[in-house]
């Protein structure tokens, strides 16, 4: 009774290798109706830009080259937008990778046992609910109006998609496969290693994409409440729009703008290259 | 395969007797009765199959020979530690090769990758896979993933083999192609098998013998030997013989569920 005295398979047709077929996407996609719809945006936005000017109130909806302008050909406002742009990505990242460790440990904790979830996920709902403008001067009290701060609006705003999903995939494993695992009497550590964390990993790319472009917002947001240490995006948009500099403003937003899209692009991208390749992704 | 087989056996059971179930009975928490007064025992070089109505606690059984349950009465004696266990899906890993998947059970018990390597070979070349090592779950048929799921369990080289309705969701031909291999299996490594299934047919042309089960509380009702030698032609299935036995086997379990 050995495994070594293998005897090929006979009486049967064994399948043959390299006739599975592996599903594509296709290579480069469609790419030009949102180019369409750009353009469309870009003259819908000069039609509205020309009411304004009409009115003598170009201030307040600048064209695009305006801000285009202000974007990479005014020294003042390059000075000022691109190292806010720098300063608020430091706090999005510094607030994301807290956001993730705090966010998987509570999900395991959670997924340990069910009265440990029951206990605690009410809880972190409610932490959703926090309207942040309501607690900041909480925030900056105990932990100051400068970087800390903002890292701590970044962190509140953008945990609970990391712990919702983390929790989810945690618990995705079906039962068959846990007791798969359980007849070989693997320990709590091996059955999270081995089975859930790996499980997990396609639902937790979802929260992380959600997290990560949460923290952009979170990374503005605070900068704006919180006014002290290096000024971010959010003080360079309230800067620019308090001095009515229309154009300056709205580079501000745009750049801001293209910050959030990018994070997502690039985590969408992190989540095919974890999980694409056996996970169906959609 | 050097494999330590724990020679535990209780006094009273025979030596080749690895599985022993004596008035057994299983009263869930909701209280329900799903199995009742049941005796079974699979010995080496048998292949018990048990078919029944749903829900009757076939699976039960299953679960509690392979300690996943805890019966509430009556004794239940396994005599090895090398037991492989079927579930009706074929619960491969999604994100590990055909290879990965096979070499989990060696992985769980801490054993080297050499050793690991070489057992899921052997194990994927025993079920036909050979070529197939480095494909996804997802990329493999119905079929062909049960069979990964066989070359998991026969890495652990198990002395009882438990299977709950592995079949079940195959087609007709792949069904038949796999009852086939088992058997072949069976010949070659002479393990104890204990099937669960709905078919008639495949539980007549894959057993040594026939458990029929009662409807809720499952009870045994009737046990036929199968008379047909081992290896079987897989023509047998188209014999007289074989269509009296499957019909014997129905009208009991007809009698058995009314």
């Amino acid at each position: 009774m050995a495994l070594d005295t293998a005897s090929p398979v006979t009486g049967t047709q064994p399948p043959v290798p390299g006739q599975v077929p592996v599903r594509r996407r296709p290579a480069g996609g469609n790419w030009w109706p949102p180019a369409v719809a750009f353009i469309a945006i870009i003259a819908l936005w000069y039609g509205i830009a020309g009411i304004f000017a009409a009115q003598g109130r170009p201030f307040l909806w600048p064209a695009p080259h305006d801000v285009l302008f202000a974007l990479v050909a005014e020294p003042s406002a390059a000075a000022t937008i691109y190292p806010a742009l720098l300063n608020s990505v430091l706090v999005a990242v510094t607030g994301l990778v807290i956001a993730v460790v705090i966010g998987v440990i509570i999900a395991v904790l959670m997924a340990q046992a069910r009265w440990v979830e029951r206990s605690f996920f009410p809880y972190a709902v409610i932490l959703q609910c926090v309207p942040i403008l309501a607690i900041t001067p909480l925030i900056g009290a105990i932990v100051g109006y400068n970087f800390a701060g903002k890292v701590v609006v970044t962190v509140i705003i953008s945990l609970f998609p990391i712990i919702a999903n983390t929790l989810f995939g945690l618990q995705s494993a079906d039962r068959a496969q846990r007791e798969l695992f359980k007849l070989q009497r693997a320990s709590r550590w091996t059955l999270l290693t081995k089975l859930q964390f790996p499980a997990a990993m396609p639902s937790f790319m979802v929260g992380l994409r959600n997290a990560a472009g949460l923290s952009v917002i979170g990374a503005v947001i605070g900068d704006q409440l919180m006014g002290q240490g290096s000024p971010g995006l959010g003080s360079a948009i309230s800067v620019f729009s308090s001095r009515i500099q229309a154009p300056e403003t709205w580079a501000s937003l745009l750049v801001a703008s293209v910050f959030g899209v990018a994070v997502f692009l690039l985590f969408g991208l992190l989540s095919r290259l974890a999980v694409g390749k056996w996970f169906d992704l959609g | 395969m050097t494999l330590t087989a724990t020679a535990s056996t209780p006094a009273g059971v025979g030596s080749a007797t690895l599985l022993d179930f004596a008035d057994v009975a299983m009263r869930f928490d909701t209280g329900t009765v799903a199995l009742e007064g049941v005796d079974l025992a699979v010995r080496r070089g048998e292949f018990v199959t048990v078919v029944g109505p749903s829900g009757c606690g076939k699976s039960t059984l299953l679960r509690i020979a392979s300690g996943l349950e805890t019966a509430t009465a009556g004794t239940v004696s396994v005599s090895t530690k090398r037991i492989g266990y079927v579930f009706q899906d074929a619960t491969l890993l999604p994100w590990r090769s055909v290879q990965r998947n096979v070499e989990l059970l060696a992985e769980l018990h801490g054993e080297s990758a050499d050793e690991r390597r070489r057992k899921a070979a052997a194990a994927i070349e025993l079920v036909g896979l050979t070529g197939f090592e480095t494909s996804l779950p997802k990329q493999l048929s119905g079929g062909m993933r049960m069979r990964t799921s066989l070359a998991r369990s026969l890495t652990l080289d198990p002395e009882l083999f438990l299977f709950d309705e592995p079949f079940g969701a195959l087609d007709e031909i792949t069904r038949e192609r796999l009852n086939d291999e088992l058997l072949r299996l069976f010949t070659e490594q002479q393990f104890a098998g204990l099937f669960i299934t709905h078919s008639v047919s495949e539980a007549v042309y894959l057993s040594t013998r026939v458990v029929v089960m009662s409807g809720r509380p499952g009870r045994i009702v009737k046990t036929f030997d199968v008379p047909f030698p081992m290896p079987r032609d897989p023509d047998i299935r188209y014999s007289a013989e074989f269509g009296e036995l499957v019909g014997e086997v129905s009208h009991a379990l007809r009698e058995g569920h009314r």
